[in-house]
């Protein structure tokens, strides 16, 4: 579904990733774990379109696609759901409205026609039971005075109602009680499937405890420097990352 | 090609003569005086203090016709969509400068909701008790409106009597007799207690060049209430130049919103004067200009006495070459203690070429007030706008919800549900874009 082959990008002029190689079949989860300032949020806003950062060598394909042509709302049409680390905070914009015009843009896109009010309505009620939302949270203007997990959550009630075929999470556990954690988990859960894959970014196993990966990876200066299972994560919980930065030197 | 001033002071002549008797009234001398001073002082040009960003010699260019002679009838059906007719409105519709009964809705039973000439011979007291008192002769335009003073809205709400539907003053102009000029002089009396809510509009519906210059002069009696909404957004070869003047007594609360969405130069001159203790006046504006429009807001509040407020916001999105000035005064005379005055004006820049010029003008002389103000000029949120697009939001679309979530400040503030939904969708028709922006 998604293959990134030695990908190199730059922000300003500094490099940041130095070569990633990463694959995603549909149905896998993965995890890309590592320590601050090793490029995870980069790779996760490169996928997504962000234009601040220059690919200097590489390809990113999604089904085939050369994704490093298109704006970030093709990929979102193609089916590329990015949760931010940080959502932007939008005044004068109601949840509802977002989110209805965003999903009527993917239909757009599709050539379909706007979805019925009732059936946008019937459809938003339901994942804001699964995610234990609050009703008057609709109306709310985007983001604006969320508490963290509030933001959080809304990212994952976007991305239920959008249905990706690739999620992916930046540092979504950031933030979290361990309850809003959970309602978080629980939703991405629900969105697993065969046909679906989702990359996980953290800096923590302990979200890893409730979304559990196929394959974990650790960045570190811009490279993959081991891949393993979700054994992988528990060991890095337990030595930190210090034992594979000096191996990777 | 004469100077359009001189044909003005031709075309006063002839006045005069149309007007036969009425030249011996107390009103007939100040439109003399009036003349007189715009006679001397001629149009404003930029070595004024008050225009030097706004030139208007290039809309003084043009052949008008001073007063308007032909008129093309209108029916409702063709200008429906300019009234707010999804709910029952008094109206009072003019016609190329002429009062329209056919497509009006007037009333003199509790109150005056109908024309300056209709005031003139129902109420002829009010008008000498109020003409020109607000609106002050010194200035040229404002004199020469005075001068020519015949026709315009005249709302006149006596003691306690609150209007139940919105007044819609409407001014459409067909072309009819080509390039034209236009000047409507309104008169807007509440009395204690009383209440109202006006909607202004001037509409060009050919393609004839139009200037107008229009003045309203607004009474606010103590204790009364009076929203004022004017939604300016005319063709490319229409040119506004207004000039609203308010005066305000004890407890009253005045708010006047501009909405200015289009027409090719408009000049919005937007005084106060709160004379008594607890007058409350706020100012809404929202401008969205694009192509070559250009919009002058001028506002001033005078604060003479003491516990009043003042409350101020003014935003703007300017694109392509458009461009715009804003300057706000506020004076708080000695003696006007507890004066709250707020002012805020944001502009977001969006076009290459597009510009603004902001000047806010604080004179306080007073010690114990609370005074602000605060102006922005910016750009777009680049990671507000790929949040949005990263959601399937194109860019186009993802720029007017952002747009529009900027101005939405400033639409919510306005009372009535209909006029917000409408200046949303004139919104997103500006922005091009096909979704409702609010909800």
């Amino acid at each position: 579904m998604l293959k990134i082959h030695e990908l190199k990008a730059s922000v300003e002029g500094q490099p940041i990733l130095n070569g990633i190689e990463l694959e995603l079949k549909p149905g896998e989860v993965h995890a890309i774990m590592g320590p601050n300032g090793s490029g995870k949020s980069t790779l996760a806003n490169i996928i997504a379109g962000r234009d601040e950062y220059t690919i200097e060598s590489g390809s990113i394909e999604f089904e085939g696609a050369d994704l490093t042509e298109l704006s970030p709302e093709e990929r979102a049409h193609l089916g590329i759901f990015l949760s931010f680390q940080y959502p932007v905070e939008i005044p004068g914009v109601s949840v509802t409205n977002f989110i209805k015009t965003a999903i009527n843009q993917h239909r757009k896109a599709r050539g379909q026609e706007p979805m019925e009010a009732k059936d946008m309505l019937r459809l938003m009620r339901e994942k804001m039971e699964l995610l234990e939302m609050d009703k008057g949270f609709l109306s709310r203007s985007l983001n604006e005075g969320f508490s963290g997990g509030e933001k959080k959550r809304n990212e994952i009630f976007q991305m239920a109602l959008l249905e990706p075929k690739l999620a992916i999470l930046d540092e979504t556990d950031s933030g979290l009680d361990i309850d809003a954690l959970r309602i978080v988990a629980q939703g991405v859960n629900a969105l697993r499937s065969p046909d679906r894959a989702i990359l996980v970014i953290t800096h923590y196993q302990r979200l890893l405890d409730y979304i559990r990966p196929d394959f974990v990876h650790v960045l570190h200066k811009g490279r993959i420097v081991k891949s393993g299972d979700k054994s992988l994560a528990l060991e890095l919980e337990k030595r930190g990352y210090d034992w594979l930065k000096e191996s990777a030197v | 090609m004469e100077s359009l001033k001189d044909r003005l002071i031709s075309s006063f002549i002839v006045f005069e003569n149309e007007l036969k008797e009425e030249t011996r009234s107390e009103l007939h001398s100040i439109r003399r005086k009036a003349m007189n001073l715009f006679e001397n002082a001629g149009f404003p040009t930029v070595r004024a203090e008050d225009w030097r960003y706004t030139n208007l010699k290039p809309i003084l260019k043009g052949d008008y016709t001073v007063f308007a002679d032909r008129e093309h009838p209108l029916e409702f059906g063709e200008i429906k969509r300019f009234f707010l007719h999804e709910i029952d409105t008094y109206k009072i519709v003019f016609v190329d400068g002429r009062y329209s009964s056919w497509l009006s809705s007037t009333t003199h039973h509790n109150y005056d909701i109908c024309t300056f000439s209709a005031g003139l011979r129902r109420h002829r007291e009010v008008i000498d008790a109020h003409f020109s008192k607000a609106a002050f002769g010194d200035r040229p335009l404002v004199a020469l409106n005075t001068a020519f003073s015949r026709e315009g809205a005249f709302v006149k709400i006596p003691a306690g009597k609150v209007v139940e539907k919105p007044v819609e003053i409407m001014h459409f102009s067909t072309g009819a007799s080509g390039d034209a000029l236009n000047q409507p002089r309104s008169l807007v009396v509440l009395e204690e207690g009383a209440e109202a809510v006006l909607i202004e509009r001037h509409l060009n519906l050919g393609s004839s060049r139009m200037l107008t210059n229009s003045v309203t002069e607004i009474f606010a009696g103590r204790g009364s209430k009076l929203d004022y909404l004017k939604i300016q957004n005319d063709t490319e070869t229409s040119a506004l130049l207004d000039h609203t003047a308010i005066k305000q007594l004890r407890d009253s609360r005045v708010e006047v919103g501009t909405f200015s969405f289009g027409g090719s130069f408009v000049r919005n001159e937007l005084e106060f004067r709160l004379e008594e203790p607890g007058a409350n006046c706020e100012m809404l504006g929202l401008t969205l200009l694009q192509g070559e429009q250009f919009v002058d807001h001028h506002t001033g509040v005078d604060h003479l006495a003491p516990n009043c407020n003042s409350d101020e916001i003014y935003k703007g999105v300017y694109d392509e070459r458009s461009r715009a000035v804003f300057n706000g005064k506020i004076m708080v005379r000695p003696g006007a203690q507890k004066t709250n005055a707020f002012q805020q004006n944001h502009n977001v820049l969006i076009g290459e070429h597009s510009s603004v010029d902001t000047k806010p003008q604080l004179e306080i002389f007073a010690d114990d007030v609370k005074c602000s103000h605060g102006c922005t000029v910016g750009q777009l949120d680049e990671e507000a706008l790929f949040y949005l697009r990263s959601r399937g939001i194109p860019a186009h679309e993802s720029k007017a919800l952002l747009l529009y979530a900027f101005g939405e400040d400033v639409i919510s503030k306005v009372d009535l549900p209909e006029l917000r939904q409408r200046l949303s969708r004139l919104m997103a028709r500006k922005l091009r874009v096909d979704f409702e922006l609010s909800l």
